[in-house]
């Protein structure tokens, strides 16, 4: 329990540190643009085929268990949607970005820690949290929505395109199921939801690295605990703002 | 000058530096030696701030460098170069990103000037032609040359060197002595390097503090080393087999 305060102790102390006022902020700039191609940009091959085939599979599944005469048929492309936007393009994706993306920060932050590279920087005077940080948190935080919007269009064109492949429904039916009972406020839930999974990815993956120690052995160790930690934060998080925006 | 006052420092109770006191000269290479887990780089990352002492004071000249807080400590930063053992170089900038890097965050220079002077440091260690080149392309060598370059691209009055000869050949760990030691002259900084490489010691060696087991257990210059009446010194200098014969040839 103890060493459970003292983490969250040392994680608001880093955080604290991320945030300070930045030494140049040109330098930053440039490296955002950086940390969205390979946090972000990188991600989107990833996100495309889980998508694509997770709406196929979601299409499919509603298609076998919904088939009843009481059932209209687009009920499974307004499922389909229900499904992709409120959960998956935000949760499920999060969870899938927190493997790839968290293991990624702190493996490259554990690394950087253990070769001395951060005691270097902290030697020339660079607030080396922020540097090395702060870049990646605004990154994600601006980029990971735009994830989620990806995933969701993809995700409901697999759908569509299972609908016309398998003959399954009929694909208008399918259209016509996600125009049905459509409110903007889940995309902005769904949004939200997202910028916060982001900044817990990122900064939970940061502060796994940057207090790594001793050898590849520990930096190993360090990705584990940040995929693990960010995932069960997630899952947290995910409840609690449910609760909040949705009711 | 980087004077060290009574330096106690310990780790989960086990004390690491027992008291020591020492004064290290502007425009000489001053040298700490001693065996593995004497406390040597306990020491120079306690110089450097990058561990706080539990007792005593670090002067840099005339400021107590180990009272500073953070951003206090941040001005005298820009003053110090640190050539790291592995070298420290930032894995995904090349050569001339990691010598630009500190012009990039504290200068308001130019780009253009920034790449003058950035060729000008790695034309000093030789690496020219190596600007473009990630450290993963890199020689052990000219690791160690680039984070020299870094460590000089902000001329810096102060230079620490945590074992620059580590895992290099030994015509190499000459070129780098003597890279260090010119360095030293040239720009009449303070510099400090921590090894147990004894051709480093016979070779730059104007200043030498041995650590032993936590405690300065003598100093003095190259000169004296090899005359001095104290048998853990004279078991840490003759300890390779070429040199107990030396020793014995001399005799």
């Amino acid at each position: 329990m103890f060493k459970f305060f003292e983490s969250i102790g040392k994680y608001t102390l880093l955080m604290q540190k991320v945030f300070s006022r930045p030494e140049k902020r040109s330098i930053y700039y440039r490296r955002i643009w950086h940390e969205m191609e390979a946090l972000g940009l990188n991600s989107i091959g990833l996100t495309a085929i889980i998508s694509i085939f997770i709406g196929s599979a979601v299409t499919l599944q509603m298609a076998i268990t919904l088939e009843s005469p009481f059932i209209p048929q687009f009920m499974i492309g307004y499922a389909t949607r229900e499904v992709m936007i409120l959960e998956f393009s935000s949760t499920v994706v999060a969870l899938i970005l927190a493997g790839k993306v968290g293991s990624n920060i702190a493996s490259e932050i554990g690394t950087m820690r253990i070769t001395e590279q951060i005691d270097a920087l902290e030697i020339m005077g660079v607030n080396s949290a922020s540097y090395l940080i702060l870049p990646k948190i605004v990154a994600t935080v601006f980029f990971f929505p735009f994830l989620a919007i990806f995933s969701m269009l993809i995700g409901i064109g697999g759908g569509y395109g299972i609908a016309v492949l398998t003959g399954i429904m009929n694909p208008m039916e399918y259209i016509d199921g996600l125009r049905y009972c459509f409110y903007t406020e889940e995309i902005t839930y769904a949004l939200t939801k997202m910028v916060f999974f982001a900044f817990f990815i990122t900064s939970i993956s940061a502060y796994c690295g940057y207090y790594a120690k001793g050898n590849s052995l520990e930096v190993g160790k360090a990705s584990t605990k940040a995929v693990v930690v960010s995932s069960i934060v997630i899952m947290i998080c995910n409840l609690v703002l449910t609760q909040i925006i949705r009711t | 000058m980087i004077k060290v006052e009574n330096v106690v420092k310990s780790f989960e109770g086990r004390t690491v530096l027992k008291d020591i006191s020492v004064e290290f000269g502007t425009g000489q290479t001053n040298l700490i030696i001693g065996r593995s887990g004497s406390g040597k780089t306990v020491l120079l990352k306690s110089l450097v701030g990058l561990h706080d002492v539990d007792e005593g004071a670090i002067y840099y000249d005339d400021v107590c460098f180990s009272k500073l807080d953070f951003r206090a400590r941040k001005d005298i930063r820009r003053d110090v170069g640190m050539i790291f053992q592995g070298g420290a170089l930032l894995d995904a900038s090349t050569v001339a990103e990691n010598v630009k890097l500190p012009l990039d965050l504290f200068t308001e220079q130019s780009e253009e000037e920034k790449m003058e002077r950035v060729n000008t440091c790695l034309k000093r260690v030789n690496l020219e032609h190596a600007h473009h080149l990630y450290p993963s392309e890199l020689s052990g060598g000219m690791v160690k040359r680039a984070a020299i370059a870094r460590a000089i691209v902000m001329n810096p009055r102060y230079l620490f060197c945590d074992e620059p000869n580590s895992g290099l050949d030994p015509q190499t760990s000459i070129v780098i002595d003597n890279l260090i030691s010119d360095i030293t002259k040239e720009y009449n900084i303070t510099t400090i390097i921590n090894t147990h490489d004894m051709n480093s010691v016979m070779e730059i060696g104007e200043k030498i503090v041995f650590i032993y087991e936590g405690e300065k257990w003598w100093e003095g210059s190259k000169d004296d080393i090899l005359h001095a009446d104290n048998q853990e010194l004279s078991d840490f200098v003759f300890a390779s087999a070429m040199a107990k014969r030396a020793k014995k040839a001399s005799k």
